[in-house]
């Protein structure tokens, strides 16, 4: 991808997307690339619609991690033999993918981690957790996944410094008067969601980002549903960490990302201590290796990585503009369609958002309703998503949760909606 | 599809469901925990009145939940009460083997009704997932006896 192509979150989010002169998008092409959508489940055809839990994978994926295991594998940077050797080659080209991906300005700035989780707990514990004081503030938002608020406590429970949570309205956007006002002399980093994995919505980075900084505080973007759906550009947002997964984004399990500006990563201690991270080592004393092997400590998921990178190659062959104009209309689409069910409420429905969608019936359980979709072949979240804050925040103990990948249809919508009859049918 | 789901969603389950026995803290209460599911968020309390001679006088709960735990703890208390404490502790056992299993239970005689009542939960059996929200108000009750005051389904 080159820097030419990239069209910034900004763009997107001051604008609406521009979705003009677009390829044609095969969507049952797409479809025949991932084997898993062809099989039935209760005896219906499988509708994936937890693609935002985590999505499925398409062949070109699948084809590279055992193409690397059946040709191409051994100990990356290590061996001065063939195979360690090209593994090495292939890991660091993942790594490259990766930074073009996110347009980071160095593939040195590119941690590969097991989840965004742990890029999250990495610059919680190396970069934050370093020097904080009873008292000090973290800002996070009400929009939060666990992941993005628990690291932070653990950090802050050692020395006593506290969580802020900014507000969301009643529709899940930021109020940014709120946020602003919780920015304080007291504040030591930012830490929100670019875009809801409840609802959807897709916060205001760019300015949020923008305010931290002129107070000088540091910033983190929990990118794990925003990776998979906006196109990325770290330098223009000027976040200082940005953390996503690959299994979202149609990548194995099992491998993250932390991006780190370099002067942060270059002034943070290692995370976990081991092999590979380090310059020279005796009983006295041990020398670090610079980022990013600093923080992968131990052999990697060699294979991982360069699956997540083939994943990446395939989203971008797909074209990344098409695929994001797809997953916007089924988002419309399921939008009108499920506010046309009676008894359903939808939540989080204005502003931009990425492809997901979150609805509770007036009288019957998301688990409920889980169970009645699933007998009809059609996979969704039901919980709390991860999100309890926000569920508090709404009032409510969990939703149903619809989000929509590449390979998504609108029949599929249809079938969802037909499916929701069924809940009138049980529950009358 | 709808005949698979009306085995799970029976109408005795619908109807507890949607209207809940002894729902609400009751003035009089010798044991009470607290119960939880972390898959999906959902807490229920659960009140007991036992008296000096081990007998359950009165049983009730509250909370939020899917159909199959309310209607699971509204049976639960309708049953439990008036029964003795090894009673209670027999009916916790037989219902947890009825929900997870398919092996056919050993039931004493004097529980016999009282599994009957109960048998209309095991359609749960054949949603893994959905086990937990049968067994939730029972952990509970059984935390409540044993004074731990936290029940969970993890």
């Amino acid at each position: 991808m080159t820097r030419m192509a990239v069209k910034t979150v900004a763009e997107t989010t001051a604008a609406g997307p521009r979705y003009s002169n677009l390829p044609a998008y095969d969507v049952q092409k797409v479809r025949a690339d991932f084997p898993i959508l062809s099989r039935e489940v209760h005896g219906k055809p499988l509708v994936f619609l937890d693609s935002g839990a985590s999505a499925q994978k398409p062949r070109a994926v699948i084809d590279a991690i055992s193409a690397v295991y059946e040709g191409e594998y051994a100990n990356i940077h290590r061996g001065v033999h063939y195979l360690s050797v090209r593994a090495t080659e292939l890991y660091d080209e993942a790594r490259e993918k990766v930074r073009a991906y996110l347009n980071a300005g160095k593939a040195s700035e590119i941690v590969f981690t097991r989840n965004t989780t742990e890029a999250i707990n990495l610059v919680a514990s190396s970069f934050t957790g370093q020097g904080l004081q009873e008292g000090d503030e973290i800002l996070v938002t009400e929009l939060e996944h666990h992941a993005n608020i628990v690291p932070w406590q653990l950090v802050a429970e050692r020395v006593g410094a506290i969580i802020r949570p900014a507000p969301v309205d009643d529709d899940g956007l930021i109020i940014m008067e709120e946020f602003e006002k919780l920015l304080t002399p007291r504040t030591r980093m930012v830490a929100f969601t670019h875009a809801s994995n409840v609802l959807g919505v897709i916060t205001p980075a760019k300015e949020m980002i923008r305010l931290a900084h002129e107070k000088g505080i540091p910033v983190l973007v929990d990118g794990a549903q925003s990776a998979v759906h906006l196109k990325i550009d770290v330098q223009d947002l000027d976040c200082d960490f940005f953390t996503f997964t690959g299994h979202k984004l149609y990548g194995p399990t099992g491998i993250g990302v932390l991006y780190g500006k370099s002067e942060h990563l270059a002034a943070m201690p290692p995370y976990q201590g081991g092999g590979d991270m380090i310059k020279y080592v005796t009983f006295e004393k041990t020398t670090f290796a610079t980022p990013p092997q600093r923080f992968e400590a131990g052999t990697p998921h060699i294979a991982g990585a360069i699956g997540l990178g083939a994943a990446i190659d395939y989203v971008n062959g797909l074209g990344r503009d098409a695929a994001a104009a797809h997953e916007h209309d089924l988002l419309q689409y399921a939008t009108a369609r499920i506010s046309e069910v009676s008894g359903l409420k939808l939540f989080g429905t204005k502003g931009e958002k990425a492809s997901i969608v979150s609805f509770l019936h007036d009288d019957v359980h998301p688990h409920d309703v889980g169970t009645i979709l699933d007998q009809a072949g059609i996979a969704v979240r039901v919980g709390h998503h991860c999100a309890q804050p926000l569920m508090d925040r709404f009032g409510i103990s969990g939703t149903v949760r619809a989000s929509f990948g590449l390979y998504n249809t609108r029949d599929e919508i249809d079938k969802l909606v037909d499916a929701l009859d069924h809940v009138k049918e049980i529950f009358g | 599809m709808l005949d698979d789901l009306r085995e799970l969603y029976q109408e005795v389950i619908l109807d507890h469901g949607k209207n809940p026995r002894n729902f609400g803290k009751p003035d009089e209460v010798s044991h009470h925990a607290n119960g939880h599911n972390p898959l999906c968020g959902d807490r229920i309390s659960v009140y007991l009145e036992v008296d000096s001679d081990g007998v359950v006088r009165n049983a009730a709960f509250d909370g939020r939940g899917c159909a199959i735990s309310q209607a699971s703890a509204s049976l639960m208390t309708e049953i439990v009460s008036g029964k003795t404490l090894e009673q209670v502790e027999q009916l916790f056992r037989n219902f947890h083997e009825m929900c997870t299993s398919d092996a056919k239970i050993e039931v004493d005689e004097d529980l016999a009704d009282e599994m009957d009542r109960l048998q209309v939960m095991s359609g749960v059996r054949q949603y893994p997932i959905r086990v937990k929200c049968a067994t939730l108000a029972w952990h509970t009750m059984n935390s409540a006896l044993e004074g731990d005051g936290e029940a969970t389904t993890e």
